[in-house]
């Protein structure tokens, strides 16, 4: 085998997401109740489009999540296969040039030289101080200061016209698709989408989708042979942070919620139906916890796991392990600090619940209590539970930027947004100032945070009642 | 005839979607003479109240006016400025809503909240308004107007609520008041204080009162003149008296077969079939034709015509249509009394005395059930809400018992806790002598299944995200009575038909049906348990009086095939006349008297029974009696008053009132009743 899989603790828990993620929507798609919001979803234009957006970030996400351990080479003496001990991901692969093209230190976006000036030796034995040649962005440019941008057009124009075949290709089976489902001919698909007479706004999904795939190519292009941006103090890549950087927010934003959903819901609605007892004890559990300040709560525990990693260090094979559990506590601690809201939104809806009739008559029908629980007031919170956890999201991978420019984040080793920024500080006060890594930081981040609060509306607002009653 | 007041004509409004808009209004026409009262008739869903907000200019965003004319005394609403119209509005047109409760700011005083409408319409200087606020509260009369203008709105009844709504439209002396439902969230005798109010205010200031409405009780004590709405428009307009007397359209004469009361007990209602067409249907003829038991071909080929029938009657229906009716041969002769079929099928037999009075299936004795006030932050128990106190009833196999009484009185309290789906706190229930009270969820199981419980409101009884097989099987599923799904839905499509629905229905969701449908599908819930007693709670008071028909028949169909007790829980006393045998009325949280229908109706013996009955109003005028007037509202069940519980608003209270509570005094073997003063006769 060229090659073992490696599963780390945040990698099964994403599995065990996307499998939870699937069993629902099998489970929605059979429920006309569930099916017919998702659907109002797919039929709103922004709906799309974010989808797109997200999905795009998603995909990064996932890639990066299967790790694995390449085979070393043939080494003499060695008689058994061994493998690397560096835990890499697909993405990893897949950038395997950004990765290992390192630089010295800082340089600017599609820069041909450092950023600092070095003392470089001429051949005739003088020291120059001067800007020194990066060792592989613009390294095939003979004149980087006439060629530079000649060069940088050519290859914006060779990824436009790469993205725009692959585009096209794309489009033409989604179209083929399309074409067979509705049983007409592929002209009339294409005058359709085009003229914008479909149910799901193919149109702007395929536009979205067409610019996802364009900016793509042309970063992939340029990236060849440019730090397009920049590289950071030890002169690694910024744009391949970035894209490292999508995986510990995603992580953040999803599995804090996979953690406190069981906790938030259990509770909450055994504290709205049972009363009594129950519920004051369940109050008491989430007001005190609510009162301690959740940094603060976040900050112990992180501490507590340091100096746990620190004593017990031959427990973990790689830093990449290390890392990973750490993200995993972090996740942990950030569900065990926000499950409150929710719980006490469910808590709510569940008082009102059990005292509606068609609780009071299953109860009068001899139902007994978890029966009521599972098929009377779950479904009826689900709504609450799904609009929740979308609001939440971005308010989570903020939150990861927050924790880590103040060190109780994820471990510094990790790329992450948060971490970037945290480095920025430094760069933004030495002069002259380095604003690519926070710039980089937050154009994904903004995108990403943006496109998931968009989303989040168009749920909501199917999701709702209210102004579903409105619109029929 | 003199220039009326408000003068509609072809106001037409449109909702919605452009492309396909409901036509909540569709060439409306009215005439409104100053000084009368007008009320506008239909049931929910015809267009009444968007008549009305119409007229006021105040459409929800999604709606517009796209034609016709209201000119109002010189001028044409629909053409003045937002700005003129807003001088108009509460000035010399008012307008009172249904809900009370959510018409006021709760942040407020209704001092304020009056003074606001007085300063804007009147004009006056500031040192005026407050005498003049005083002046409007005890114009609607409320006692101690000096103190009630600081209070705020929660801590005033419904009924008071109203009253400072009144009072708000009055403050800028309106020559015409709209009132919209303004007795619908009340009880009767509230509600009979505020019809008693608009009518002494209309005297005083001379007012036109425009009345919607869908209690033709209410239209026959009120209304000098009215108009029938039916989708969109008008299809009947007369006088009070002709319209009760003889009601020309065939959907009014249907209306008032459909109500209950005590003279159709022995046969069925008559009942509208299907239901209001939505109003973004395109018609073609007569909007009525389907559900009409008089249609001919010609109704739902044209719409017909607008015609007069009698002085201040008119038609839109063509039956009356000599032209029509000429063309077709051989009919013209039955055209001008069409027959109606008699009402009532052969089942009219009835097991009237058979099982009167054996044993008892179902027993309370001395039932109560406090709900424990808690303060503090300790959560110390501080009194306590005596929702039901010492309630006393026997329900025997085949009849049916009423539990009569107004909100607040207990008697949904007193259902649920014979059921035990509230816990009650003191006296026994027995249930074929065996006692329920302090079972837990376990040992009640086997008794679940002889009695059930069917609710008010028809669109909050059913899980929304559950297919209707599924909610009717549940009992079956959950009793374990059925445990196979392919027999119970099996079940299911049978007890669909037996409530008179489609078997298909089981595979469709709740939301798919309307209100009376769906209360079938809640009774075949019921009934697939094979209960012996059903607790039926307000189960028609959602409902339209032409659907409220439908359901009682049923309920009085399987009540002759199946056996079943009811325990009829309503404050409704024409369905109370209608169905039950025996009556016990509640006044709060006990039963101050009780007997079998006809004693109570007829010769009621507590002077609450009096006072309630006296102010249902009744189509019939040889049936009207004079209204008892109940001082007040009834007092809050935490705070019960000494004594007899009526005896701060009854007329008749005396000495021993105050000082003790009646015990019950026994009139005859089926009656009985607790009043000092039924004993002192």
């Amino acid at each position: 085998m060229p090659l073992i899989p490696v599963v780390l603790w945040t990698d099964a828990l994403v599995f065990v997401l996307l499998a939870l993620g699937g069993a629902f929507a099998l489970y929605a798609s059979r429920h006309e109740h569930l099916r017919d919001p998702w659907r109002r979803v797919v039929r709103s234009r922004v709906g799309v489009a974010t989808l797109v957006v997200l999905m795009a970030y998603a995909l990064v996400g996932f890639l990066d999540t299967v790790h694995l351990r390449l085979k070393q080479g043939p080494q003499p003496g060695v008689e058994e296969t061994r493998y690397a001990p560096e835990v890499l991901s697909l993405l990893d692969l897949a950038l395997g040039g950004l990765r290992e093209r390192q630089e010295k230190t800082y340089s600017a976006p599609f820069a041909t030289h450092l950023y600092v000036k070095e003392a470089i030796d001429q051949p005739d034995g003088r020291v120059v101080r001067d800007y020194p040649r990066l060792l592989h962005a613009g390294a095939h440019l003979q004149d980087p200061q006439r060629q530079r941008g000649l060069d940088i057009a050519w290859r914006t124009l060779v990824g436009l016209v790469e993205g725009l075949i692959a585009w096209i290709l794309l489009c033409f089976g989604i179209f083929w698709l399309l074409a067979r489902r509705w049983g007409v001919a592929l002209s009339e698909v294409r005058r359709r989408v085009l003229a914008g007479e479909t149910h799901v706004p193919w149109r702007t999904a395929l536009g979205a989708l067409g610019v996802v795939i364009l900016l793509g190519f042309v970063a992939g292009e340029l990236a060849r042979e440019y730090h397009i941006l920049g590289t950071d103090k030890v002169g690694e890549d910024v744009f391949y942070q970035t894209l490292k950087s999508i995986r510990t927010g995603l992580l953040i934003g999803t599995l804090t919620t996979l953690v406190m959903l069981p906790a938030a819901i259990l509770l909450g609605i055994a504290a709205g139906y049972f009363r009594g007892w129950v519920d004051d004890l369940i109050q008491y559990l989430y007001t005190t916890l609510n009162s301690i300040p959740g940094v603060l709560l976040i900050a112990a525990v992180i501490l507590m796991l340091q100096v746990y990693m620190s004593n017990h260090a031959d427990a973990f094979e790689s830093l990449v392990e290390r890392a990973d559990l750490r993200l995993l506590f972090l996740c942990l601690i950030l569900g065990v600090t926000s499950w409150t809201g929710l719980c006490r939104l469910l808590r709510g809806e569940a008082l009102k619940l059990r005292e509606i009739d068609y609780v009071q008559a299953a109860q009068s029908l001899g139902v007994g209590h978890f029966t009521v629980i599972a098929r009377h007031i779950l479904p009826n919170v689900m709504h609450i539970v799904l609009i929740t956890l979308v609001l939440d999201f971005s308010g989570l991978v903020l939150a990861e930027a927050v924790l880590s420019y103040v060190n109780i984040g994820v471990d510094p080793t990790m790329n992450s947004w948060g971490n970037m920024i945290n480095s920025a500080r430094l760069e933004l006060a030495r002069d002259p100032v380095v604003w690519w890594s926070l710039a980089a930081a937050f154009l994904f981040m903004f995108t990403l945070v943006l496109a998931a609060n968009l989303f989040a509306d168009v749920v909501r607002d199917a999701f709702d009642p209210r102004l579903r009653q409105a619109g029929a | 005839m003199p220039q009326p007041l408000l003068e509609v004509e072809g106001l037409t409004t449109l909702l919605g979607d452009p492309n396909r808009p409901a036509r909540a209004v569709d060439g409306l026409d009215l005439r409104i003479q100053s000084g009368e009262t007008f009320a506008l008739l239909g049931e929910s869903g015809c267009g009444k109240s968007m008549t009305a907000l119409s007229l006021m200019r105040l459409l929800p965003p999604s709606a517009r006016i796209t034609a016709g004319a209201v000119h109002f005394g010189s001028s044409d609403l629909l053409r003045l400025t937002e700005a003129q119209m807003r001088q108009v509005r509460g000035g010399r047109m008012a307008m009172i809503f249904q809900e009370p409760q959510t018409s006021l700011n709760p942040v407020l005083t209704v001092g304020d909240q009056i003074a606001e409408a007085v300063r804007i319409h009147e004009g006056r200087s500031r040192a005026q308004v407050p005498a003049r606020v005083v002046e409007l509260l005890r114009a609607v009369g409320i006692p101690d107007p000096e103190q009630r203008v600081s209070e705020y709105p929660h801590q005033l009844s419904g009924g008071m609520k109203q009253r400072i709504m009144i009072a708000m439209a009055l403050a800028g002396d309106p020559e015409l008041l709209i009132a919209d439902e303004p007795t619908t969230a009340l009880d009767v005798t509230i509600q009979a204080q505020v019809l008693r109010l608009l009518k002494d205010l209309q005297r005083d200031t001379g007012m036109a009162v425009l009345l919607i409405t869908h209690d033709l009780g209410v239209v026959a004590e009120t209304a000098d003149r009215l108009a029938v709405m039916y989708a969109g428009h008008i299809v009947e307009t007369a006088t009070a008296l002709d319209f009760f007397a003889h009601p020309a359209h065939p959907y009014s004469r249907k209306l008032l077969e459909s109500l209950p009361g005590a003279e159709k007990r022995s046969g069925r209602l008559a009942v509208i079939p299907g239901r209001v067409p939505r109003l973004d249907t395109v018609f073609q003829g007569c909007r009525f034709a389907d559900r009409c038991d008089a249609v001919m071909d010609v109704c739902r080929m044209h719409a017909p015509r607008w015609l007069q029938v009698a002085e201040g009657q008119g038609v839109r229906c063509a039956l009356w249509d000599t032209d029509v009716m000429a063309g077709i041969s051989g009919k013209a002769a039955a055209g001008h009394s069409p027959s109606v079929s008699p009402p009532g099928p052969a089942d009219t037999a009835r097991s009237e005395s058979a099982s009167a009075v054996d044993q008892p299936l179902l027993s309370a004795t001395g039932l109560q059930v406090h709900f424990p006030i808690h303060r503090g932050a300790l959560r110390r128990v501080v009194g306590h809400v005596r929702a039901v106190d010492g309630l006393s009833m026997a329900l025997s196999a085949g009849r049916t018992l009423a539990l009569v009484g107004e909100s607040g009185c207990g008697k949904t309290t007193a259902g649920k806790g014979i059921l035990q789906l509230i816990a009650p706190t003191g006296g026994s229930v027995r249930y074929l002598g065996h006692e329920l009270m302090g079972l837990g969820n376990r040992r009640m199981r086997p008794f679940r299944k002889d009695l059930q419980i069917v609710f008010q409101d028809p669109f909050a009884s059913m899980n929304p995200r559950m297919l209707v097989g599924d909610i009717i099987g549940e009992g079956l599923q959950a009793l374990g009575i059925e445990k196979r799904r392919p027999a119970r839905m099996r079940r299911v499509a049978e007890l669909l038909e037996l409530v008179g629905m489609d078997p298909e229905a089981a595979s469709r969701y709740p939301h798919e049906f309307s209100g009376g449908q769906r209360q079938r599908i809640c009774i075949a819930r019921v009934l697939a348990v094979e209960p012996r007693i059903i607790v039926c709670d307000e189960p028609t008071s959602a409902l339209d009086v032409s659907v409220q028909a439908q359901i009682l028949n049923l309920l009085k169909d399987l009540q002759d095939r199946l056996g079943l007790a009811y325990l009829f829980i309503t404050h409704d006393i024409s369905v109370v006349a209608y169905l039950a045998h025996e009556v016990a009325v509640m006044y709060l949280g006990r039963v101050v008297e009780r007997g079998q229908v006809d004693e109570i109706l007829d010769d009621p013996r507590h002077p609450y029974t009096r006072a309630l009955l006296s102010a249902v109003p009744v189509v019939d005028p040889e049936k009207r009696r004079s209204v008892i007037r109940l001082e007040g509202d009834m007092p809050s069940p935490s705070h019960p008053p000494q004594g007899c519980h009526f005896h701060p608003r009854c007329r008749q209270a005396f000495e021993t009132c105050r000082r003790s509570y009646p015990d019950e005094l026994r009139l005859s073997a089926t009656r009985s009743v607790h009043c000092h003063l039924a004993a002192e006769v």
